[in-house]
């Protein structure tokens, strides 16, 4: 079966046309290189391939393509350069969030898509907020700073 | 800007490139014309191979065997011995065995042949725990007695004298289970071909190693295969031998096919079939007088090595060493026996042996406390050992040891005193606090007789180049090292280069395990740093430099006797618990930490360090259950093995004490396992107290605690 597929990813127009049960995943790393989208579990639970579609944190591992016909999706290489993913990006790296990185641009995605709602999370909120993502090397602490880092820093941006 | 001290503030020097999702790991490598590999694995824990037929093969896709290892080569994996096959061959020891690869361009297609391949056994009664290893259940795997390795060490009388003496014996036995890594980044390696020589890209911690082991193969020198470390997404041990198990049947396929292949676990193959921490059963002995002093303790440690002995026997070594935990008792005997079953191999996870036996030690200690009325805290602390006194292996302790003021300081910051009035046992709540450390670096003189570690300085106009076969997994050691050289030269951190290890390129500075890069391979750095910044004016040049051994540490291996480590790493954690009477759920409501890691390199590193040890040490007591049912390991998913999110425990409250390290850089001791070794303990009391029930084993989810409250243990 195959099914023509229209969305755009970090303000782009793309085509897929093939199997509409492909992974969001592999269109993504493998049709449009984008590698920043990490794949760490396959079934939705670890986040390390979060993106962001049409404003909501979703997984892309357990999206098939068919599902993102007229979607807006961003991933970490649609944000990295925006003031929002710079001023994230600066906050991971300086707060010391940062250890073997593979979750860490799910992680950012999901700080993105936490501030972009919540321009001023409490502690709890933000734990939540990356609740899906799982990270192994951090025990979390200087990830949730990095964040609040984040915020003192972007000041207007997030608002 | 030039750094000036080693405090000098850092930002971590691969953050930034890993945070924009620029950092290449293995899985996002593609080479032209490149194929998939496959494992074909074993579906049974032991038996024999009647037959294996593989379904018609497509032009192009490929099975490769133990067949196609050539003539000159050798089916074995050179770890610590040569015991583990690359390929089975004639009979399966474990469940996941590997007994071919599958190769070929189409994923979906080879998934497709994988399914259909048809393997035959004669099935044999599989040993899965140590009680089954010992009892040669089904006949014994290895030699008559299923005895993959053992040792002893003995300080002070014999225990049938100490014993005579005593007014009474507190026996006990303290289980470990399985613990998974979870590395974000599953295993995952590439094999090609570049200049006529073969080259595999791997996630990995020891390149060297990889060489090492799989040269024997194909009968090549070493030197043919260049190693590749490609950014590593988190390692924790599970990516020190295991590599090899890839690279082994990656490189063999190689030989046949001469196109680059890649080879990525999933997550289900990664769970199921990868190694483990040991599973461990420490029983015990301890000679009490009738006031509850301790005049002596037997113990007896056993590891499930599984099939094969991979780094099994020197886990167990550290094991042992560790097993009379930062305590001075008069007299000891410990003998560990690491026994082999029909599970995955068990391998290196940080601490390497040392958690399963400091986790014992230190509840053993809890339960006399208890039984005699004591406060844990005040009466582990009349036996901390001190600077000179006299280890479990007869040497002594070289370094000035500080766990009174880390008690001091965990006690104060945690409210201890109040909180064991204010919970009585038995309220659902409680604080627990538990004493730890970690021999750094190599056992005994290792580093000196096994590793001969180099290291070199490229100098090249104003920049310079750090050459080291030491790796970054996650632990921050690129950014350690390159500020090592950038304060002793005096020159910005960006001017110092570090790449990801090429065997063909680099020194080999010795694994990346044992915490032993940065206080060993740091120090020599230090040292051709040092050098360097002397001859800075004579234009571009390089020095290298071999370690250097201590002087006053003397060590026999034959007999375990001497100084086991260079100097320890020392910990105290206390965690306090709310326990959810109706769910039999524990909430963690705090933690605390006080760490002797000489002087911090780095202390954000450090800092992020701790956080992540403590959380993945109270993850082993508390939620990461792996069980192992006839063979299987029944948990296969991140879904149903849990590990700690971002809601499970409360932010860290941490110290340092300061405690320079005579041969450590900038007086840096090895800090990446210490961090693991202690917090286990400390939640498993909190829960005891909490509950007032007295536990045996780790991990205790809370199906467990259920039924421990229900046998009113």
């Amino acid at each position: 079966m195959v099914s023509r597929i229209e969305f755009s990813v970090n303000g782009r127009k793309t085509v897929f046309s093939g199997n509409p049960l492909t992974r969001l995943i592999d269109v993504l790393r493998e049709d449009l290189s984008l590698t920043g989208v990490k794949e760490g579990c396959g079934e939705g639970e670890c986040g390390a391939c979060s993106v962001i579609k049409d404003g909501r944190l979703v997984t892309s591992c357990i999206i098939p393509v068919g599902a993102v016909n007229g979607s807006e999706i961003l991933t970490i290489e649609g944000i990295r350069d925006t003031d929002k993913g710079r001023c994230l990006v600066d906050a991971f790296a300086e707060g010391g969030a940062v250890q073997c990185g593979f979750c860490i641009p799910g992680m950012v995605m999901a700080a993105y898509a936490l501030l972009s709602s919540n321009p001023n999370p409490s502690e709890e909120d933000i734990r939540r907020g990356i609740s899906g993502n799982i990270c192994r090397c951090t025990g979390y602490d200087l990830i949730v700073e990095s964040i609040k880092l984040a915020v003192r820093k972007g000041g207007d941006l997030w608002a | 800007m030039p750094l000036t001290g080693i405090d000098d503030r850092v930002v971590r020097v691969d953050a930034a490139a890993k945070a924009r999702g620029e950092a290449r790991y293995v899985c996002d490598y593609t080479f032209p014309d490149m194929l998939y590999a496959y494992m074909v694995r074993s579906s049974i824990p032991r038996g024999t191979i009647d037959s294996i037929s593989i379904p018609k093969l497509p032009d192009g896709y490929y099975f490769i065997s133990a067949a196609d290892i050539p003539p000159e080569g050798k089916n074995e994996l050179w770890m610590i011995q040569k015991d583990w096959r690359c390929f089975a061959e004639g009979d399966v020891r474990y469940v996941g065995e590997t007994i071919g690869l599958l190769v070929g361009p189409d994923r979906n297609i080879l998934k497709y042949l994988l399914d259909h391949v048809d393997i035959k056994y004669t099935e044999g009664i599989p040993a899965v725990s140590i009680d089954d290893g010992i009892a040669c259940k089904g006949g014994a795997i290895v030699g008559e007695d299923n005895v993959l390795c053992q040792l002893y060490v003995e300080k002070g009388k014999p225990m049938s004298e100490v014993f005579a003496e005593a007014d009474s014996i507190y026996e006990e036995t303290l289980e470990t289970g399985f613990q998974e890594h979870v590395h974000l980044e599953t295993n995952a390696a590439i094999v090609t071909e570049e200049d006529g020589k073969y080259a595999i890209y791997a996630s990995a911690q020891c390149p060297f190693y990889i060489r090492k082991s799989v040269a024997g193969l194909l009968g090549i020198p070493q030197e043919d295969i260049i190693i590749r470390q490609t950014t590593t997404g988190g390692a924790f041990g599970g990516k020190e031998h295991f590599p090899d198990v890839l690279c082994g049947p990656l490189l063999v396929a190689e030989h046949r096919i001469h196109k680059p292949i890649k080879l990525v676990f999933d997550r289900e193959e990664d769970m199921l079939y990868s190694v483990k921490r040991h599973p461990s059963k420490v029983t015990y002995r301890t000679a009490l007088d009738k006031d509850g002093n301790i005049l002596g303790i037997e113990g007896l440690v056993y590891y499930n090595c599984g099939a094969y002995l991979s780094a099994s026997y020197v886990v167990l070594q550290r094991g042992v060493f560790h097993a009379n935990g930062v305590y001075d008792f008069p007299n000891t005997y410990v003998k560990g026996i690491g026994i082999a079953t029909n599970t995955f191999p068990s391998d290196a996870f940080r601490g390497f042996g040392a958690p399963q036996t400091l986790f014992a030690i230190e509840t053993h200690l809890d339960h006399i406390a208890r039984k005699f009325g004591f406060d844990p805290a005040e009466y582990k602390a009349r036996y901390f050992i001190k600077q000179g006194g006299e280890t479990i292996t007869n040497g002594h302790i070289v370094e000035r040891v500080m766990l009174p003021e880390m008690m001091k300081q965990v006690v104060d910051a945690s409210g201890y005193e109040e909180k064991i009035r204010k919970y009585p046992i038995g309220s659902g709540r409680g604080i627990g606090i538990s004493f730890y450390n970690h021999g750094g670096a190599f056992t005994g003189n290792g580093e000196q007789a096994i590793i001969k570690a180099h290291a070199r300085l490229v100098k090249t106009g104003g920049r310079v180049r750090i050459e080291v076969g030491s790796t970054e997994m996650g632990q921050g050691f690129q950014t350690a090292l390159r500020k090592i050289a950038a304060v002793v030269l005096g020159i910005p951190i960006e001017d110092v280069d570090y790449d990801n290890p090429d065997t063909s390129l680099v020194c080999d500075s010795g694994p990346t395990a044992a915490s032993r890069s940065t206080m060993i391979v740091g120090k020599i750095v230090e040292r051709c740093a040092a050098e360097m910044k002397e001859r800075w004016a004579e234009g571009d040049f390089s020095v290298e430099k071999e370690y250097e051994h201590p002087e006053g540490h003397p060590w026999d291996q034959s007999t375990f006797r001497g100084d086991a480590y260079l100097g320890y790493g020392w910990g105290c954690a206390a965690v306090e618990v709310e326990a959810d009477k109706l769910t039999n759920e524990i909430h963690v409501t705090g933690i605390w930490s006080s760490h002797d890691i000489g002087h911090a390199i780095d202390e954000l590193i450090v800092h992020g360090q701790v956080n992540g040890g403590i959380a993945q040490s109270i993850g082993y007591a508390s939620m990461e259950k792996m069980e192992n049912r006839n063979g299987y390991f029944r948990q296969s998913s991140m879904s149903d093995y849990v590990v700690p999110t971002s809601m499970e425990f409360p932010k860290q409250e941490w110290f340092l004490v300061e405690n320079p390290y005579e041969w450590g850089p900038f007086g840096a001791k090895g800090m990446g396992e210490l961090v693991f070794n202690g917090a286990d303990a400390a939640y498993i009391d909190a829960v005891e107290r909490a509950l007032g029930i007295t536990v045996h084993r780790i991990p205790m989810p809370p199906e467990d605690i259920e039924e421990a409250l229900g046998n009113g243990q």
